[in-house]
């Protein structure tokens, strides 16, 4: 078992989902409040890396981290390392394709506020921010966990976006997706299942803990 | 007092002009999509029109032309929406908590109090989706009230209640009113309702207000035909005004008319004229009496309805173009007189209950 792997796939895949907490939310938020008519069109880009074949968003982030690229050459200025082939890089990466499966289930849950209870709220007295805290975020919040999974098993899973802008250095950038793929190559099978296995199971636990406290919900209170 | 004066062009169109005093509970009546829900909402602050001012006692909540809008949050507002929004992920003490913590120098009320005036004690721990409708329309009134409201808003509170639980609850807002030194809006299609709560009337129509007054003015003296079309009139007739001797008469048919409020009307006039059914009078056929001379009319029975004791009855106008006529009597003397459908009868119009409009 390659448990350096697993740690660089764990630290990825906490440090992504909990980043993507408050940008999923803060773009969630914008979406659900507004109305105007490209707001569908921002919605689609968000939602590309689920479509997009991973190599190809992999080329794309590739480049836009190239040290001559605008982003590379600035990163490469502030902190004097490359961003391509880093493991800041493939945090930054991780964010971008696991993007959507943040953002959408916020998303869904945010729309299913009706407005009237936020404008019940500020006519209550409550401001803005203590309307979001104490009515909006406890309401959204089987959304709010749905997302932090997701994001976390998601890039978890994650392989051709990695291979690209990753590479394979044990340690950096080298998860547990690309290790089982360097056994299988290697003829190392006993490895490779071991590793397969434990992943199923890590995949299958934070899936079944989605659906049982979604469940468990729709069970004990009426939203 | 409560001073409201709004006008907007786009998206909605709105003209309205309204005052509610101190106190006092002003229905804001009208169909469905008339904009009663707007002007409500502007008053609370949810939204703002074009143009206008709402002044609440000395504050000046909206100014288009100052570039006054306070927020709800600064307004000070009541409001029980129509699906009353209790916050779902909270108990009953806490959705009232909520609104009693934003003033931190409140401490004459508590949850208890609140919950007490609006006759919900003990049911402080439940959910909103553990109680009833008529709960949740209480638990929405002891929120709204919970920040000691300069104004407090009523947005159709009624309309997700069944009638038993309706009537009930109407007879205890109107306990409930009498303690509240507030002004009161109540947004409602059902006149009905706005008569029985209501101590002022305000209808408005595509936007606009046509008539504020007592339910009584409202109801039975419409200021123009709109606005009886709106209240729902059930005697909307048009006649001609002739001059007899100096007095004006109400010429209709081949009928004559006495009629006692023609001040601001001439001669020759086309004017549109309403009664109420219940100032329509029976000539009993086993007691005559002398009001029979008064602007009678002959005509045969068409239709009798008959609702909690009331009798409605339906008179197809003798020597008219089919015109009809409803008259309202109990039910006990459409008994005694033994009226049937397709009987010919002879009814007395009050002339004093006659009310003009201009064509």
């Amino acid at each position: 078992m390659d448990w350096q792997a697993f740690e660089v796939s764990i630290k990825l895949a906490l440090l992504t989902s909990m980043s993507l907490l408050p940008i999923g939310l803060a773009i969630a938020y914008f979406l659900a409040k507004s109305k105007f008519s490209g707001r569908g069109t921002i919605e689609a880009v968000i939602t590309l890396p689920l479509v997009l074949p991973p190599t190809v968003l992999g080329y794309f982030l590739l480049v836009g981290m190239d040290n001559n690229s605008f982003f590379g050459s600035l990163f490469v200025t502030l902190t004097g390392h490359s961003l391509a082939f880093s493991f800041v890089g493939l945090w930054f990466a991780s964010i971008i394709y696991s993007l959507p499966f943040a953002v959408q289930p916020m998303l869904r849950s945010l729309e299913q506020i009706a407005p009237e209870i936020r404008e019940a709220a500020w006519c209550s007295g409550l401001s803005k921010w203590k309307t979001f805290f104490k009515i909006e975020l406890p309401l959204a919040w089987p959304g709010i966990i749905t997302a932090m999974v997701l994001s976390f098993a998601h890039t978890l899973g994650e392989f051709g976006v990695v291979l690209m802008i990753g590479g394979n250095i044990a340690g950096e950038t080298r998860t547990v997706s690309i290790a089982i793929y360097d056994s299988v190559l290697a003829f190392d099978h006993q490895q490779a299942q071991a590793m397969s296995l434990t992943l199923l199971v890590v995949a299958l636990i934070t899936i079944s803990v989605v659906y049982t406290f979604n469940h468990y919900r729709s069970n004990t209170r009426v939203l | 007092m409560l001073q409201v004066s709004l006008q907007q062009s786009r998206p909605t169109k709105l003209d309205v002009e309204l005052r509610c005093e101190k106190g006092e509970v002003l229905a804001l009546v009208g169909p469905s999509g008339a904009g009663k829900s707007t002007v409500l909402r502007c008053i609370a602050g949810l939204q703002s029109s074009q143009q206008g001012v709402i002044l609440c006692k000395d504050q000046l909540w909206f100014d288009s032309k100052k570039g006054v809008h306070q927020s709800p949050q600064q307004r000070r507002v009541g409001m029980v929406f129509q699906s009353y929004a209790l916050f779902p992920h909270l108990t009953v003490k806490d959705n009232i908590q909520l609104a009693l913590d934003v003033d931190k120098k409140n401490h004459q009320q508590d949850v208890k109090q609140l919950l007490k005036q609006v006759h919900l004690g003990g049911l402080e721990h439940r959910y909103p989706h553990q109680l009833s409708g008529g709960q949740q329309q209480r638990v929405a009134l002891a929120r709204a009230l919970a920040r000691q409201p300069q104004v407090l808003l009523l947005d159709e509170p009624f309309s997700a209640v069944d009638k038993v639980t309706r009537r009930k609850l109407y007879l205890e807002l109107n306990t409930l009113r009498r303690g509240l030194n507030m002004p009161i809006v109540l947004v409602t299609h059902d006149l009905d309702e706005a008569a029985m709560l209501a101590d002022s009337m305000c209808v408005i129509h595509q936007g606009k207000t046509l008539q504020q007054g007592t339910p009584e003015q409202v109801l039975y003296r419409p200021d123009n035909v709109a606005v009886a079309r709106q209240v729902d009139v059930r005697n909307l007739l048009s006649a001609t005004l002739k001059d007899n001797n100096g007095q004006l008469q109400l010429s209709w048919n081949n009928y004559l008319f006495t009629v006692t409020s023609s001040s601001s009307f001439v001669a020759g006039q086309k004017v549109h004229w309403t009664l109420s059914p219940s100032k329509v009078l029976l000539h009993q056929r086993v007691r005559p009496s002398r009001g029979e001379h008064e602007n009678p009319v002959t005509g045969v029975i068409q239709d009798m309805v008959t609702l909690r004791g009331i009798t409605t009855v339906l008179i197809i106008v003798e020597q008219s173009n089919g015109d009809l006529l409803q008259m309202d009597l109990p039910e006990h003397v459409a008994m005694r007189n033994q009226l049937k459908v397709g009987e010919t009868i002879t009814v007395s119009l009050l002339s004093e209950a006659i009310h003009l409009m201009a064509d």
